[in-house]
């Protein structure tokens, strides 16, 4: 032996590593300017949103990591998710957190559709929902010292952890909403093996990691008379969550830091078909990291439909846990995907042989067949 | 034992993915669900060969990785490329005599294996009733009951049809009597080699999150009625003469057709290492 | 609850016997049973909204004979055929079917497996709707071909010239062996859905409003049709539906169900002429 006689291929890897280097570093056109390097910090912060999307996706809260990832993949947010999660599958757990009060959320953005106004009150904080969508000339000169400025003019500080009651307590209170139940036990849905029907826990482990255009796609079919679902945005919150560990000697709860989280629950109206006593508002949860509220609000939308597909069996697609869990991971249907553009010259060969064969006992027996 | 730098995967998830394996090498054919782990490498590429490979290696292994039956194609050199960096101790090879380990893409190696060897086969799609039913859950219930009856109605709708079975690779097997299984985009021609094989055959489908296997001298029969055999790929020009290799001259292999800039094709063997053997290989120098 | 009736036939055991059949659709109460039924009138639980589709039904049924059961929908007659198929499992009650070796086999206790092996070779069914009973994505052949497939059968040629044979019998003309069933009139929906329960030689052919809906020309070829068949392969029949003339003309017995309960049972010609229970004297007195 002696020998690694690998020919071909690694020259042509080399290569395709080169040219992507080159396109990165600014070659997508001869006349285009590359501009300066991006800081990772830039993309961090000027870049939020696709940076929270990439850390929902990538399953894993490390925005700066997911920053780096964004620069390395060129911006595409599959890709980056994709380099973030790789990462992520061999990292050591470091213990289990307990179930986290949401309601110690240090509130960003808070808002009812349900009410006029609810107890810890409305706030809007940071929304594009009301802006008009025109171009901001002012955008194509900006300097660090407008950033400063623009940053000093933050109204108001965000509103303190406080604890904001959930909207949907008062409900419940009035017994408009099912108890809270048993709750089932936490899924690590990277450790378990996936088998249908999979637990509301595991589904909602998925829907969180899930893509946000894919879950987005589901939701909508809901909304759209592809189930019959009447909902309501109880409420919207997005925020920091004070995340606790187990002391490593004591186990006792200690704070390790913060996680903004974007968390959506809906409200339904009437009840469900077999379910005997009078009818109730019935729930759909969504969360996930950092701030993404379509995602939240879609993933609360496929909660409440997957429920009532597992209650009554599924009547259309986004009622179906199979199809819908199956489906979401933006991940995984993208590579599947671009695999099609590995060499499948082996299956192609034999389905010409086969058709030549079927070909040539038609040729011997003519149309009469068997 | 494998040390905890070497072979990428955490000790928990080697544990979890040898167990598995077990099971199947146990139940034979049967799927066994279990946590694919995310990979640097992207689904559909390998990932769940990979995982295997992964967690069978140990220092001293020889590794093959053949894609199409070639070594020297792209895929196949990276999945290579970050075996043997995961791997201390694992040496890449391509001769099939040599292996310990063969993970592979779409193809058997036309040289009889040898006790001592590993196959590993790269797999999409784990399911041979996915041709009938989408649904995993109703699919588990057939395989469970041995319900297979569908997957016999499209045999029976295809042979009316095309007087053949429209299927030319994942041609649907059955496993020591009882579970059928998909194994793998193989041709027709590669199947046979699977009955009774002298090494254990190990399938991974890392998108699909499932491991199933065939054990060493265990049946595999394809699907096929009594008075219809199954026949494999035949490879005849058009005066009915079977083709051979341009390059080696063997007319007992799957043969790669690559057509020629003026019209006409020419045929070569699409197993590169049995073909370089067979010429005594001639860059080996 | 006395199973006494059907005496006409005592020299030989039932091939059928069927105690305390109950299914209910629900959670169930205690009181479940006695706020449904016949004397009720109606068979959901006014306590508990569950619904007693059926509740306490006995029969037996004999080899080649054919049992009418007849009820308005919501009486519990398909509930009946769903059972027997082992499409539903009972909430209690017992099913048992006699073997060739003269041993019983009692149905609810069978495993997912075991109930589709007995399906598959020793029962039949015939729905009202072709699009139940027929897989219309594949040929005629291959509805027949899937039958003869999961009862073992695995050479073509064989296959083909059963099917052949099948489609023969059931007056559908060999040369539409390969088409699809949408290509099919209605009745002869209905009889490739009888060729294709026949298929493997079934002990028990279910059939479950098969006339319904055709033409009274159509109608009469497929009862023919099913009587010719009971003469020729004594296959045991269960045959329910609304209509009076299709249980006169075809089943020897009859039950009378309403609202999940047997109320009337015997020879069908003695029902027919002496009604008992008065809803059964109105279906007949509706039915002239």
């Amino acid at each position: 032996m002696g020998y690694v006689a690998i020919r071909g291929g690694e020259g042509a890897i080399a290569a395709a590593v080169q040219a992507l280097e080159a396109m990165r570093c600014g070659a997508v056109e001869p006349a285009c300017e590359p501009g300066e390097p991006l800081a990772i910090a830039a993309v961090r912060s000027q870049l939020r949103l696709l940076v929270d999307r990439v850390i929902g996706e990538g399953g894993i809260y490390d925005p700066v990591r997911a920053a780096w990832a964004i620069k390395q993949a060129h911006g595409d947010p599959l890709e980056a998710s994709f380099i973030l999660r790789a990462w992520r599958s061999q990292l050591p757990r470091l213990g289990e957190t307990a179930v986290h009060d949401t309601r110690r959320l240090r509130i960003l953005r808070r808002i009812s559709a349900a009410f006029k106004d609810v107890p810890g009150g409305q706030v809007l904080g940071p929304s594009t929902d009301y802006l008009q969508r025109l171009f901001r000339v002012e955008l194509l000169d900006e300097s660090p010292e407008s950033f400063r400025a623009a940053v000093a003019r933050l109204p108001g500080a965000a509103a303190e952890a406080a604890d904001f009651p959930a909207v949907v307590d008062a409900l419940r209170a009035e017994g408009l909403l099912a108890p809270v139940g048993e709750s089932e036990a936490a899924v690590d849905i990277t450790r378990e093996p996936l088998v249908f029907p999979i637990p509301r826990p595991a589904r909602l482990a998925h829907m969180a990691r899930g893509e946000t255009g894919a879950l987005l796609a589901f939701a909508y079919s809901t909304m759209r008379g592809y189930g019959y679902l009447h909902p309501t945005v109880a409420e919207l919150r997005v925020g920091w969550l004070p995340v606790e560990l187990p002391h490593p000697l004591s186990g006792e709860l200690q704070e390790a830091g913060e996680a903004l989280i974007t968390e959506c629950q809906i409200v339904a109206t009437h009840g469900t078909e077999s379910e005997p006593g009078p009818p109730r508002i019935l729930l759909g949860y969504g969360a996930c990291f950092g701030h993404n509220e379509t995602k939240a609000i879609a993933m609360a939308m496929c909660d409440r439909a997957l429920m009532a597909g597992e209650e009554r069996g599924a009547r259309h697609p986004a009622e179906d846990s199979e199809f819908v869990i199956c489906h979401i991971d933006g991940i995984e249907a993208m590579g599947f995907c671009n695999h099609y553009k590995l060499p499948h010259y082996v299956t192609f060969a034999s389905d010409l042989e086969n058709i030549r064969a079927s070909r040539a006992k038609y040729a011997e027996d003519g149309d009469g067949g068997g | 034992m494998a040390a905890d730098d070497f072979g990428f995967l955490d000790a928990y998830a080697v544990r979890e993915i040898r167990r598995a394996l077990l099971k199947a090498l146990a139940v034979p054919g049967y799927q066994v669900p279990y946590a694919s782990r995310e990979m640097p490498i992207a689904r559909g590429f390998g990932t769940g060969g990979l995982q295997l490979s992964l967690s069978v290696l140990l220092p001293g292994d020889r590794i093959k990785v053949i894609d199409q039956g070639a070594d020297d194609s792209v895929n196949a050199v990276n999945l290579r490329r970050f075996i043997v960096a995961a791997c201390p101790g694992v040496q890449p090879v391509t001769r099939t005599a040599e292996a310990t380990v063969i993970q592979t893409r779409h193809r058997i190696p036309e040289r009889p294996l040898m006790p001592g060897q590993l196959m590993i086969y790269q797999v999409p799609y784990p399911d041979p009733l996915q041709i009938v039913e989408p649904r995993e859950a109703e699919r588990r219930r057939m395989h469970a009951e041995g319900d297979y009856a569908r997957l016999w109605v499209k045999l029976y709708e295809d042979v009316v049809r095309f007087r053949e079975v429209a299927l030319s690779n994942r041609y649907p097997a059955r496993v020591h009597g009882r579970y059928i299984i998909d194994p793998s985009p193989i041709p027709r021609w590669d199947l046979p080699k699977l009955h009774r094989s002298a090494v254990p055959h190990l399938f991974g489908a890392g998108r699909e999150k499932k491991i199933y296997a065939v054990p060493p001298h265990t049946a595999v029969e394809p699907l096929a009625f009594a008075d219809v055999p199954f026949e494999v790929e035949r490879f005849r020009d058009e005066q009915g003469r079977r083709r051979r290799c341009a390059r080696c001259q063997a007319d007992d292999t799957y043969l790669d057709q690559i057509p020629l800039p003026g019209g006409g094709s020419r045929w070569q063997c699409n197993d590169q290492d049995a073909c370089d053997e067979r010429l005594g290989y001639p860059d080996a120098r | 609850m006395t199973s006494g009736w059907g005496t006409p036939m005592l020299a030989e055991p039932p091939l059928l016997s069927v105690r305390g059949l109950t299914r209910i659709h629900g959670p169930g109460c205690p009181r479940c049973l006695d706020s449904t039924g016949d004397a009720a009138g109606r068979n959901d639980c006014p306590h508990c909204r569950s619904v007693v589709a059926i509740a306490g039904v006995d029969f037996d049924l004999w080899p080649g004979e054919i049992l009418g059961i007849i009820g308005e929908s919501g009486s519990g007659k398909s509930t009946v055929v769903r059972l027997l198929h082992l499409d539903d499992r009972p909430t209690q009650g017992s099913i048992r079917l006699r073997g060739g070796d003269g041993g019983c086999l009692e149905l609810t206790e069978l495993d997912g497996a075991a109930r589709r092996r007995l399906r598959d070779t020793r029962l039949g069914i015939v729905y009202q709707s072709p699009h139940l009973g027929l897989n219309f994505a594949i040929s005629a052949g291959g509805n027949i071909a899937e039958r003869l497939l999961t009862a073992g059968e695995r050479r073509f040629a064989a296959m083909r010239e059963r099917a052949l044979a099948l489609l023969a019998r059931t007056e559908i003309p060999r040369s539409r062996l390969d088409h699809r069933p949408a290509q099919f009139s209605g009745g002869m929906q209905q009889r490739l859905q009888i060729a294709r329960a026949l298929a493997p030689g079934p002990e028990l052919l279910l059939l479950d409003e098969v006339t319904t809906g055709l033409d009274v020309s159509v109608q009469a070829r497929i009862l023919d049709l099913i009587m010719e068949l009971q003469h020729e392969l004594g296959v045991a029949m269960v045959a329910v539906t609304h209509d009076l003339g299709v249980a006169r003309l075809l089943a020897q017995r009859t039950i009378v169900m309403r609202c999940g309960r047997i109320v009337e049972h015997g020879l069908t010609d003695q029902i027919l002429e002496d009604p008992q229970h008065p809803y059964t004297q109105q279906l007949v007195m509706s039915a002239l």
